[in-house]
């Protein structure tokens, strides 16, 4: 069944997302800060699980490592340069992490060389597993699944139940009142901002396998965490997971079978010109359609 | 009245007078190879100065703008390819494409305002750039050689490099002259005072969305021009034209020369790609210093180079 | 009674849980300085942007001019005459003070699509925007930017914007508001003599001048109208005392 197939790798690409633009939209959210370079957090993620891989010989050892080695960069990104970009100009933000993306692809250039890696799989993860009964999907892409859900629901649960969590909403709907509750933000910040940098290592670290490690992988990904966050609306998780979902499936599905629906109603040439360009405009008419019919996104975090 | 005779006025002037007499030191030095890199500088120049119109006195972050050059280096190249090479058609196709990208796109961003806008605007750009991917009559991802560099009725060669550096220069003084009327104009005054308060103007009479709008059209086809200058410059089209960090190094060229101020996306063009010039020349890894300067001017030294120079102007 | 340039019926907005105007009914007639009071969160700066259409009201409507304006933008109310100064300035700092009349001049001059005359050149832009600053007493300052204003001068220049869009009716949200003696004095002269020209709706903390200037004064507590009246039902009124009395508010007693 390829429906199902489809329908899982969109859901698996989904998720994904989300762990990206759950650590923006949490960045956003508390600090008000816009962080381009969290696609390059991503980037670094696969670099570090590939290179640590191969250090150790171990598949999981190399990605403990990894995330370990995201979250200690992000926290000395923010440590060093970020947190005097607090309360700047949102231009200002965006053009300081502008300027680091052009840093790190150069650095990992320099560092790695410019052709990619690759991060092999262990054998136990590449058997087919059966899901239903004459379906098989990869164990791998079956583990991203499992692997995602189960950081979703602790981050579901870190900022529903938690004093953190309650801060962290507390400052994505009315960022005054952190302030006043007399919390250290500075630490606040930099736990929260390296919580992100873990989040788009991971999500880059497991989406590696897949494609090939290299530069420039975590900016395209990065202008979809965007899209997330416009349709599921600034600072909100839930939001953002809804449309992390919704974007996933809409994107993989629409390669896989656009271009057989556009055969049934256009000439093959003309289906095959037209569906690539199509399937990958899918999901911005998505957020044209969202912008038109409700400007703050489809879950707000807070109406302000 | 101020004196108009400072500083800054004075740099403005040299550089201007630079660039006009500039083929004439190529010629004479026999350096072709500056003559083509400032061609290329003037072509981002006037995309900058597009940029800048809605940037620094419209108020609008457009993370997009790389799109236009890539809509109007398009119009040309497929224009071209499909034989029509008069740029009498090429070139007002283009602006009008240009012109009517800008107008949906702005429609459907201004409904939002600071940060969505900036995201916004990048995820069309980025749209924009998968779109021109997928064209595989026009190369898709390898891009479209342009054979013959648009004819206008041997009123000028755009073959001749001399000839092509000052009409290219021409739409830039003509560009930045057209931007200094237009802020200047009643138009330009409400748009500006929309950056400021938007509140306070729609409240003594403005529907301001929609000034906003026709600035945003305004810049983004002006910034089409400078696209179908480029395809000219280069022979040829790409998809990575149009890729979104060159939006990024538009901004970038906006703020290096100093947002809002007329001619500050000239100097912040020329020290942008002379800096990337000098720096490739050193090390292939020239982002690796490109990056943290960048970094660095955003932490200290906001207003831009046009701004230090007015800040030494006053002293 | 003539009939009233401004009808406010039954408006009601809710923010959240929250009646920030609850049923709320108002007439200002042509003419009158019409004032209105209440202690600090009565809602009368949401009631004031809902006259002015800032912010659109849950239910309820208002009629201006014997036209239903309840759903209509700002910036269309604005052409229709009503115009409205902000209780904190809000001024178009990087413009001098002509700049920023001109602008309101301009406005209500027919639209601004022209992309090509200098716009501080324009004679009746500029001849309109001295005489609306001379009338509040900034003719010395014309050519001042607004950043370098003072507080009391920002807050005349307020007045002389919303004078330049030529309104039926002002909203003056809070006009005294930190302003010294002499500057406050300066203020109530200023609304003595434009009250002569154009109806007023002033909301105002300062109760002195509030009861020198006002024809009419309607009372305000959490988004309600609790009085309405000349000034002198308004000092005898037992509610309004209570209401005042409760929130620490001695001023009503004075005079």
């Amino acid at each position: 069944m390829v429906l199902v197939e489809q329908s899982l790798n969109g859901l698996q690409f989904g998720l994904l997302l989300f762990l990206l633009a759950a650590g923006l939209t949490l960045v956003f959210g508390i600090m008000d800060f816009v962080n381009l370079a969290h696609g390059s957090l991503y980037m670094m993620g696969a670099y570090f699980a590939a290179t640590f891989t191969a250090w150790t010989g171990s598949f999981i050892l190399g990605v403990l490592l990894a995330l370990g080695a995201t979250l200690l960069l992000g926290i000395v990104l923010e440590f060093v340069a970020l947190r005097h970009l607090y309360g700047r100009d949102h231009l200002d933000q965006v053009l300081a992490t502008f300027g680091l993306i052009l840093f790190f692809n150069d650095a990992v250039r320099l560092i790695w060389g410019p052709a990619g890696l690759a991060l092999p799989l262990p054998a136990w993860l590449t058997v087919p597993v059966q899901i239903l009964p004459g379906v098989f999907y990869p164990a791998y892409r079956l583990s991203i699944i499992v692997v995602a859900l189960v950081v979703a629901a602790l981050l579901y649960l870190v900022v529903m139940r938690t004093r953190i969590g309650m801060l962290i909403r507390a400052g994505a709907s009315n960022r005054e009142m952190i302030g006043a509750l007399g919390i250290n933000i500075k630490l606040l910040f930099t736990l929260v901002f390296g919580l992100g940098a873990a989040l788009a290592g991971l999500a880059g670290l497991m989406q590696a396998p897949i494609l090939t490690v290299q530069i420039g992988m975590g900016e395209n990904i990065l202008i979809l965490a965007f899209v997330i966050i416009v349709i599921g609306g600034i600072g909100s998780i839930r939001g953002a997971f809804l449309a992390a979902i919704f974007v996933g499936m809409i994107d993989t599905l629409g390669r896989a079978f656009l271009p057989d629906l556009l055969r049934m109603v256009l000439s093959s040439a003309a289906a095959s010109t037209a569906a690539p360009a199509l399937s990958s405009m899918l999901i911005y008419l998505l957020m044209a359609i969202v912008l038109v019919v409700r400007p703050e996104g489809l879950f707000p975090a807070a109406k302000r | 009245m101020k004196s108009h005779i400072n500083l800054r006025n004075v740099v403005v002037a040299l550089v201007a007078a630079g660039l006009v007499l500039l083929p004439l030191y190529s010629q004479l030095s026999g350096n072709i190879f500056i003559l083509t890199l400032f061609t290329r500088i003037i072509i981002f120049a006037l995309a900058a100065a597009s940029l800048n119109l809605i940037m620094g006195y419209g108020g609008m972050m457009s993370f997009g703008h790389a799109a236009y050059l890539g809509i109007g280096g398009y119009a040309v190249g497929i224009l071209a390819h499909e034989g029509i090479g008069s740029g009498f058609i090429q070139w007002p196709v283009a602006l009008a494409v240009s012109a009517l990208y800008a107008l949906v796109i702005g429609a459907l961003s201004l409904r939002t305002r600071g940060v969505y806008f900036i995201m916004i605007t990048l995820a069309f750009a980025q749209m924009a750039y998968y779109i021109a991917s997928g064209m595989s009559r026009y190369g898709g991802d390898d891009g479209l050689t342009i054979y013959k560099r648009s004819t206008f009725g041997g009123l000028i060669d755009l073959s001749n490099r001399v000839q092509f550096y000052y009409l290219c220069l021409a739409c830039l003084f003509g560009g930045i002259y057209l931007i200094w009327r237009i802020i200047n104009s009643r138009f330009g005054m409400v748009v500006q005072g929309v950056r400021s308060n938007e509140q306070r103007m729609q409240a003594i009479g403005f529907h301001a969305n929609r000034y906003r709008l026709v600035c945003f059209v305004i810049s983004g086809t002006i910034c089409g021009l400078a696209g179908a200058l480029l395809a000219n410059n280069t022979d040829f089209v790409s998809p990575a034209g149009m890729y979104w960090t060159r939006s990024g190094e538009l901004m970038v060229m906006v703020v290096f020369g100093g947002m809002g101020s007329l001619f500050g996306p000239v100097i912040g063009a020329i020290f942008f790609l002379v800096l990337e010039e000098v720096l490739s020349q050193f090390t292939e890894y020239w982002a690796l210093i490109m990056g943290p300067l960048l970094l660095l001017v955003v932490l200290f030294a906001r207003g831009g180079i046009m701004g230090l120079l007015g800040r030494f102007s006053r002293v | 009674m003539s009939d009233p340039l401004l009808r406010v019926e039954n408006l009601v907005r809710r923010f959240g849980g929250i009646l920030a105007t609850d049923n709320l009914s108002l007439d200002v007639i042509p003419g009158e300085l019409h004032a209105i009071i209440g202690p600090n969160g009565a809602g009368k700066t949401t009631l004031i942007s809902q006259l002015t259409g800032q912010l659109m009201p849950n239910s309820g409507s208002i009629s201006f001019g014997g036209r239903d304006v309840t759903r209509l933008p700002s910036y269309k109310r604005s052409r229709l005459g009503l115009a409205r100064s902000f209780q904190i300035t809000s001024l178009l700092p990087n413009f001098t003070a002509a700049d920023n009349v001109a602008l309101a001049a301009q406005a209500h001059d027919g639209h601004s699509f022209r992309f090509w005359g200098n716009a501080r050149k324009e004679k009746h832009l500029r001849d309109a925007a001295h005489a609306a600053l001379t009338r509040v007493g900034l003719g010395q300052r014309i050519d001042v930017p607004v950043s370098e204003l003072s507080h009391g001068e920002q807050r005349e220049l307020e007045l002389a914007v919303a004078l330049a869009t030529k309104p039926q009716l002002l909203l003056l949200d809070e006009p005294m508001a930190g302003l010294g003696v002499t500057e406050s004095a300066r203020m109530v002269a200023l609304l003595k003599e434009l009250r002569k020209e154009v109806t007023i709706v002033l909301v105002e903390h300062d109760m002195e001048a509030v009861f020198a200037l006002a024809d009419r004064i309607t009372v305000l507590v959490y988004g309600r109208v609790i009085a309405s009246g000349d000034p002198a039902a308004i000092r005898s009124n037992e509610e309004v005392k209570r209401a005042y009395l409760g929130d620490q508010h001695v001023v009503v007693a004075h005079g």
